[in-house]
């Protein structure tokens, strides 16, 4: 089922927490709504399920508008943060309530509900706990019942509120890539809430970057993160070095052939900002072009797959991180306080209105 | 396998506050009581069982008893309103109201029992309307039954409340999106969760009635087999100096007391159980 939020906009108080927010989603897309806290994504989220209701805007799934359409009526299924199972029931119960609480006529027999439950908790691989309650199972395994009993209800559309947000970080992995995996056998329109970046770009077949209540950017996790559009979306997805002014790439531009300093502002009152990822920094030990920054070696974290070094520039108090594959680290033999020259492979710069802080 | 009663910790006085614990209790609870058993065995057992069996003591057994759990129950119901309105309703006055629930608590016994006498009598602000309709309720053991209502109200809410408010709302709106509509969600998921609690504030209405004079003799009318109470039975006794004949109705009601208390606890333990056990 198609998703369609038309200009939504939500107030609480004086406090506007999504802003105009418009989004399309396709039959059977996987999309994180991607933001820090207090963005508005679960609002917005909530909204979609009818638990809250929207101050102006429209919601349309499969084309039809349900903005005032009651909750029981829109055949969502929604999981929680924090699960919210029914404590009292085990499993069983948990998972076939949505079956249970039916209207007689529509309700199946019990021996089909417990057959439909079997098969639900085969699919989230949890058969052999059906007897237990909640509170015997770990935080992985109930989250994976109230998916079971989200999808009991044959739900047009999943609605995930930060449903690893509670777990450590290992099973957020593996329940992640098992949701996706899940989803395409499934094919249930999905929307995931998360302020994981890792989550939203690995399992989702869309982004949707929320700042503030508004979206900054829409599209594939290879787009939003090779071409962030905005200078948040560039700081939200992954780590960054953020350098006021411009600096030079392999090929500089026009400012630093002329030799001169970075502008502090221009005419239009906006100034320059530079943005790297640690990787896209390459260092060397001596000067191969006079546009290179000067900085020492402040410490290095040699643990992981890549070696991460922190380096103190040599002009400004700034620090910045660098990612270096193991190979480089070793051919560079770099030790602590060493100076290093510093150039960018890739870079992007944004104009910031104001003046610039540095 | 050895009793331990004592696990080394680094927060010391486990033996120092179960030494005063039990002491305290003794001298409160235990030595009082034993004094009661021990004043009752003054009698023969075919006095005793005279006593305690005389159809006056039935027919005041019955109406302590009977009118205490009726009043439990319509307490369990409506404390139950009264402490879900408190907690999920912001409203003008919600804090007078809240504090007004403590009233039964407070106000003297025999405040009360004046008081609900002189409006539910025929004259009375409420008695003058209900008597046309054949509704008696001062002097009989309808009056007996509302000052027993009364006084246990505040049991229910105060214990029902607390629990209320720690309610997950996400576990109502759950069941919502599942499809279950307002009565459904409040059987299947909020009945549940209150049911412990709600049990342990009838409980203790219960058992605050069961031991409740003051309010209760202005309003009953007091006639023997009708409108008489236990421990008004138990005044009367001492009155007659028949302290072992009082003594004797006492322990009845205490072994029955504690019967109904073991019961209720061992109901709220199997209910607790069923959901947390490991």
């Amino acid at each position: 089922m198609s998703i369609q939020v038309d200009h939504v906009t939500k107030r609480f108080g004086t406090f506007t927490v999504l802003n105009d927010v418009s989004l399309h989603a396709q039959a059977g897309e996987l999309i994180a709504l991607l933001g820090p806290s207090g963005c508005g994504k679960t609002t917005l989220l909530r909204i979609l399920a009818g638990l809250e209701r929207p101050d102006q805007g429209r919601i349309l799934l499969h084309g039809i508008e349900v903005t005032d359409q009651r909750i029981t009526d829109r055949r969502v299924g929604f999981v929680f943060q924090h699960y919210a199972l029914f404590r009292h029931m085990t499993v069983t119960e948990n998972v076939a309530f949505g079956l249970s609480v039916l209207p007689q006529a529509q309700r199946p027999s019990p021996d089909k509900i417990q057959k439909k439950v079997d098969e639900l908790l085969s699919l989230v691989q949890m058969r052999a706990m059906a007897d237990r309650y909640p509170n015997q199972l770990s935080g992985g395994q109930r989250q994976r019942v109230a998916l079971a009993r989200a999808l009991a209800v044959e739900p047009k559309l999943l609605l995930l509120d930060e449903p690893f947000g509670a777990l450590d970080a290992k099973v957020r992995k593996e329940l992640r890539r098992w949701l996706r995996r899940l989803h395409d056998e499934l094919h249930i329109t999905s929307i995931l809430v998360t302020h994981d970046q890792e989550e939203a770009l690995e399992a989702a077949d869309r982004i949707v970057v929320l700042n503030q209540g508004h979206i900054e950017q829409t599209g594939t996790p290879e787009e939003v993160y090779e071409n962030p559009a905005t200078p948040f979306v560039y700081q939200f997805l992954g780590d960054v070095n953020v350098f006021h002014g411009r600096i030079s790439q392999d090929r500089p531009s026009h400012d630093e052939a002329s030799g001169q300093p970075p502008p502090e502002a221009d005419a239009s009152g906006e100034h320059e900002v530079t943005f790297v990822r640690p990787h896209d920094l390459e260092l060397s030990l001596s000067r191969t072009t006079p546009t290179q920054l000067e900085a020492a070696v402040r410490f290095v974290i040699t643990a992981g797959s890549r070696v991460r070094i922190e380096l103190i520039s040599k002009d400004s108090p700034q620090i910045i991180s660098v990612e270096l594959t193991k190979e480089r680290y070793r051919d560079l033999k770099l030790q602590q306080g060493d100076v290093v020259f510093v150039h960018p492979k890739q870079l992007q710069v944004f104009k910031m209105p104001g003046p610039s802080s540095v | 396998m050895a009793l331990v009663l004592k696990q080394p910790s680094v927060l010391p006085g486990f033996g120092l506050t179960l030494g005063f614990a039990l002491f305290y209790f003794s001298l409160i609870v235990l030595i009082p009581l034993s004094g009661l058993f021990v004043k009752t065995t003054t009698l023969t057992w075919e006095q005793f069982w005279h006593t305690v069996s005389e159809p006056r003591a039935l027919a005041s057994y019955q109406l302590t008893f009977g009118a205490s759990f009726l009043g439990a129950l319509i307490n369990g119901f409506f404390g139950s309103v009264v402490a879900w309105v408190l907690v999920r309703y912001r409203f003008p006055g919600r804090s007078i109201v809240d504090a007004l629930v403590d009233l039964p608590f407070a106000l003297p016994t025999a405040v009360a029992g004046i008081t609900l006498t002189a409006i539910y009598s025929s004259n009375g602000w409420i008695g003058r309307y209900l008597e046309p309709l054949g509704l008696k309720v001062a002097f009989t053991p309808l009056g007996v039954l509302v000052a027993l209502t009364f006084i246990g109200l505040p049991f229910v809410v105060r214990t029902v409340q607390p629990v209320l408010q720690d309610l997950d709302m996400e576990v109502e709106e759950a069941a919502t999106t599942l499809g279950a509509n307002r009565w459904q969600t409040f059987r299947a998921v909020i009945v549940p969760e209150l049911w412990p609690a709600l049990l342990t504030g009838m409980a203790m209405a219960f058992a605050r009635s069961v031991g409740e004079y003051g309010s209760v003799i202005f309003i009953a009318g007091n006639m023997p087999l009708k409108s008489e109470i236990t421990p008004l039975l138990i005044m009367t006794k001492l009155e007659q100096y028949d302290y072992a004949g009082a003594t004797a109705l006492g322990v009845v009601m205490l072994v029955v007391s504690f019967v109904l208390a073991l019961m209720i606890n061992l109901i709220q333990w199997w209910s607790s159980r069923r959901h947390t056990a490991r």
